[in-house]
């Protein structure tokens, strides 16, 4: 099986510093990353109403419909999507190949206006999903999956 | 591959209810998200046709409880089971957690069955994963039907591993909980596995 994801307060936090700051760079509405398989991992903004959990899965079936297009043509990767509403535009970035950066905005910002701010996000993130990456790989202490006994899981079933 | 979440506490798994077209791998979503109380349970996607027939996906999050102060999140999806979308299938393979293997019990279906569990060894090999070592189960559906075949019959058309395997009755809920628990525990332990390595 493949490594799992595995996220740390420190670098959420990082995460979360970056998202912050795009949104308000990028006058966006919200701002969010998601795990290639769906996962939310941060959100930033006006998402109130908004279910982030069908969002981020359903971004991601997205995501991969079109990476799968991409296959066909013979392209590695399509790193770009844009949909244009009438009240709410979304641009969908892939970073670093891992993860997927959502933006949501409306006539208060511009494609380029965004587009030019998630470049600089991109970077970013980029460094710090590294930055995990290479922290996830080092042998640290115990996860805590060592720590869970049969008992823990059989006692998730009980009714 | 699940995502564990230290800040937010939280582990995350994908499980995919695989299995040839029209066996119930829908249906069993439909009647566990029936059955979830509202504060355990996000919103059900499907994406159908206008017949309701699965085009891409089913989506189905579930919250299962906390073990060790983390909540434990699974996310199930459904692959499209028609034999034209396997481009489809194997998207929704990636990142998996843990299969459960829906087979149609009719007579007639036993070549979709195994025609399909071969696709799903074949696509979960593609996104470098080995059956062996995928944690799931074999669910025999539609048990209520009068032209079904025998069980032992179908365990050793389909399922060889030895995996765990269960009766059901997704239109009426018989053996789909079962199930679920099944694959879950299959998944959680396994990663109870990879933890002590």
């Amino acid at each position: 099986m493949n490594p799992d994801m595995v996220m740390y307060e420190e670098e959420f936090e990082q995460i979360q510093g970056v998202c912050q700051r795009l949104h308000r760079d990028a006058h966006a509405k919200a701002v969010l990353l998601i795990d290639k398989n769906g996962q939310l991992i941060a959100e930033y903004g006006e998402m109130t109403g908004v279910d982030t959990t069908s969002l981020s899965s359903l971004t991601a079936g997205n995501v991969a419909a079109t990476g799968g297009i991409a296959k066909l043509l013979k392209e590695s990767e399509f790193t770009g999507q844009f949909h244009e509403g009438e009240h709410t535009n979304v641009l969908i970035t892939i970073i670093a190949q891992r993860v997927i950066l959502v933006i949501l905005f409306d006539e208060r910002s511009s494609l380029g206006l965004v587009r030019l701010r998630v470049k600089r996000a991109g970077q970013d993130l980029s460094a710090i999903f590294d930055a995990l990456l290479a922290k996830a790989e080092q042998p640290s202490g115990p996860s805590i999956f060592s720590e869970i006994t049969d008992e823990d899981i059989d006692n998730l079933f009980n009714d | 591959m699940s995502f564990i979440n230290y800040s937010s506490r939280e582990i995350n798994c994908k499980i995919v209810y695989y299995g040839p077209g029209l066996c119930g791998k829908t249906t069993n979503l439909q009647y566990i998200y029936a059955r979830t109380n509202p504060e355990h349970k996000g919103k059900m996607i499907s994406l159908a046709t206008e017949t309701e027939r699965t085009l891409f996906f089913d989506f189905l999050p579930l919250s299962l409880g906390e073990i060790r102060g983390f909540k434990t999140r699974f996310h199930l999806y459904t692959v499209p089971g028609q034999v034209f979308y396997d481009a489809s299938r194997k998207l929704i393979l990636k990142g998996v957690d843990g299969v459960v293997f829906v087979a149609d019990s009719q007579i007639e279906r036993m070549e979709a069955n195994i025609e399909s569990l071969e696709n799903m060894e074949y696509n979960l090999l593609e996104q470098g994963y080995e059956l062996a070592k995928v944690p799931w189960v074999m669910q025999y559906n539609k048990r209520d039907l009068p032209n079904v075949a025998p069980i032992e019959e179908m365990r050793e058309l389909l399922n060889e591993a030895n995996v765990a395997e269960f009766n059901a009755v997704a239109t009426t809920g018989e053996g789909v909980f079962d199930t679920l628990k099944a694959v879950a525990k299959k998944v959680l332990t396994e990663l109870k596995r990879g933890g002590n390595q």
